[in-house]
């Protein structure tokens, strides 16, 4: 057996025994969140350690509980409502402003680029403070407009990033073209720019829709009503309530989680490029 | 003539980008620029929490003592080393892990795709569900991995993985004192950010050219060699900036161990400080000042990370 065979033979069991353990280190809790919402509190307390579910036994209660008694309705609406303005609002301004940066001569425009960089690096934790002293004084914290605000001025940074390398690369005669036509340059952004620019678009709303769903910090700070709360404010505030249901807290925990994994599973090549644009940050 | 034409078009220009721009500008500016400027101006004054309901936030009565307390913080140091050990190990696990998991991934296989969408599932899932199902698993009374490991004779106890600060391993006669929940929670930190090192890993390694490769292999090079004297000097320059990010990051995180631990047991960093003088101790003001203070490292760190990115190009 020569160095090369041996050498080869040993990569492939480690390959295959690392991928075993990747596999089962990353699966494992996806899987045991969906298993435990679907166990009942009696099968939680008494077996914590079935590692398998009695496919006959499904039990749905903790879903009923925690939608109908715990408020999550409510919760998975304002979610959605957050994210989805966040994303109207983030796509719409980082367009105007990716345009106007990349495409207008302005006074500036170097500084404001290096500045978009910069600005998206500051953490969370040195924002939540100033944010809550001023908006607790004005009376305006408990609100969910107020919510997509700060997500957005989490993402747009992001957003205007992406969309501005990406329409560095549209070749400009079409865009002359349109002008020359009497198109302005509204005109030019509506019937050039953004159909041609579908791709990135779609990149950066998904980007941003994982942000502003996902968010805690703010979410956590801001919000002090229940009718209010999002997902994840609302976990938190029922993980703190319930001591020994945690089938409670994976149910809640699973309605969160699977729309951004089927988003992304479904859009993965868009959103990994949105990712390791902005992946920066987090 | 033509020239004041000229200037009109380029003014309408500006005055155009201008408009464009104000939006997003007016929102940054409102929400990041702005708190910045604000948190410098209450870590310079008694600021409590109750101050925010009556009380005058703008009255001119500056003063050092927020960083004095700070500074001189019992735990100040402690709170310290812990964010550095956290940092460091945190970043340099999530790494490792990530390049551990580009090199599995790289090569074809059958169900290449969906492994790569699956490494990526712990960087995309919410933190909250993520951080409640792991203390979940590692729950000392309900939690399976203890359960699992008491019924199979490998643990004579549970562990409280997240609630213990040291932890004795017992190991061929030696005993080794662990801190038991910091580890934990780098751990986490590990398995919660490797996907983002492993995505810039895999695209690194997919662009390194064949020739280099196959050249090695004639020159009688083995497997192991090749990645030695060539994969690993071709991802290096990614790695160390992948470090530098995940370092930058770690240092400022506070999601994650607010979930797990609320900063106890050994793991309570400089960013859950920040929340702790402010809603423990209701001293908005301190509160400032260690944001200050981690705001200042940070600056640091940006710096040398502009320094470099120039020194590349």
């Amino acid at each position: 057996m020569t160095r090369e065979h041996f050498e080869v033979t040993i990569i492939r069991i480690l390959r295959v025994a690392g991928l075993v353990f990747f596999i089962a280190i990353v699966a494992f809790p996806f899987y045991w969140m969906i298993v435990s919402s679907f166990k009942s509190l009696q099968e939680i307390l008494l077996k914590p350690a079935n590692l398998g579910i009695d496919i006959r036994k499904l039990d749905f209660s903790a879903y009923y509980e925690v939608l109908f008694r715990h408020g999550f309705f409510r919760y998975i609406s304002n979610s959605l409502y957050v994210s989805i303005a966040t994303v109207v609002f983030s796509v719409g301004l980082a367009t105007l402003g990716g345009y106007a940066v990349t495409r207008l001569h302005f006074r500036g425009r170097g500084l404001m680029s290096y500045g978009i960089l910069l600005i998206y690096m500051f953490p969370a934790i040195v924002l939540v403070i100033p944010l809550y002293v001023v908006f607790s004084r004005m009376g305006l914290r408990d609100s969910i407009n107020l919510l997509i605000l700060v997500y957005l001025a989490q993402t747009l940074p992001v957003a205007l990033y992406m969309l501005r390398s990406y329409f560095k690369t549209l070749p400009m005669e079409m865009e002359h073209a349109g002008l020359v036509d009497g198109c302005s340059r509204i005109g030019v952004i509506w019937r050039i720019v953004i159909p041609l620019s579908a791709p990135a678009l779609a990149s950066v709303a998904l980007y941003t829709f994982m942000i502003a769903w996902n968010e805690f910090l703010f979410a956590f700070m801001f919000l002090d009503t229940p009718e209010k709360f999002t997902l994840s404010r609302g976990i938190v505030q029922l993980a703190g309530s319930v001591h020994l249901s945690k089938q409670l807290v994976m149910a809640a925990s699973v309605m969160v989680t699977i729309p951004i994994l089927l988003l992304f599973f479904f859009f993965e090549r868009l959103l990994v490029r949105g990712l390791t644009a902005g992946a920066m940050k987090g | 003539m033509t020239n004041s034409n000229h200037q009109s078009l380029s003014d309408r220009e500006a005055r155009l980008a201008f408009w464009m721009l104000a939006p997003a500008f007016v929102v940054v500016s409102a929400f990041v620029v702005f708190p910045v400027i604000w948190n410098l101006w209450l870590s310079l004054k008694p600021v409590s929490l109750a101050d925010l309901r009556g009380g005058s936030l703008w009255k001119f009565n500056l003063t050092l003592e927020n960083f004095h307390k700070v500074f001189s913080d019992p735990d100040f140091v402690a709170a310290l080393v812990t964010t550095l050990i956290y940092t460091i190990a945190g970043s340099t696990l999530s790494v490792f892990l990530g390049m551990i998991a580009a090199l599995l991934v790289h090569e074809e296989f059958p169900g290449r795709g969906l492994v790569r969408g699956l490494f990526i599932s712990p960087y995309i899932a919410p933190v909250v569900a993520v951080a409640f199902t792991w203390s979940f698993i590692l729950d000392p009374q309900l939690g399976v991995l203890n359960w699992v490991g008491v019924d199979s004779g490998l643990l004579a106890q549970p562990i409280p993985f997240l609630s213990q600060r040291w932890w004795n391993l017992d190991f061929m006669g030696v005993t080794v004192r662990v801190p038991l929940a910091l580890t934990s929670v780098v751990l986490f930190e590990g398995w919660r950010y490797f996907p983002f090192a492993f995505l810039f890993i895999l695209a690194r390694l997919q662009a390194i050219p064949d020739e280099l490769y196959q050249a090695a292999s004639v020159d009688g090079a083995s497997p192991f060699q090749r990645f030695w004297h060539i994969t690993l000097p071709q991802i290096a320059g990614v790695l160390s900036i992948l470090f530098l990010f995940r370092f930058i990051w770690t240092f400022n995180k506070f999601d994650d161990i607010f979930l797990l631990t609320r900063g106890q047991a050994g793991t309570e960093v400089l960013t859950i400080k920040v929340y702790d003088y402010a809603f423990g101790e209701f001293d908005i003001g301190a509160s400032s000042a260690m944001a200050m203070v981690l705001f200042g490292v940070l600056s640091v760190f940006l710096l040398i990370y502009f320094r470099w990115i120039a020194k590349e190009d």
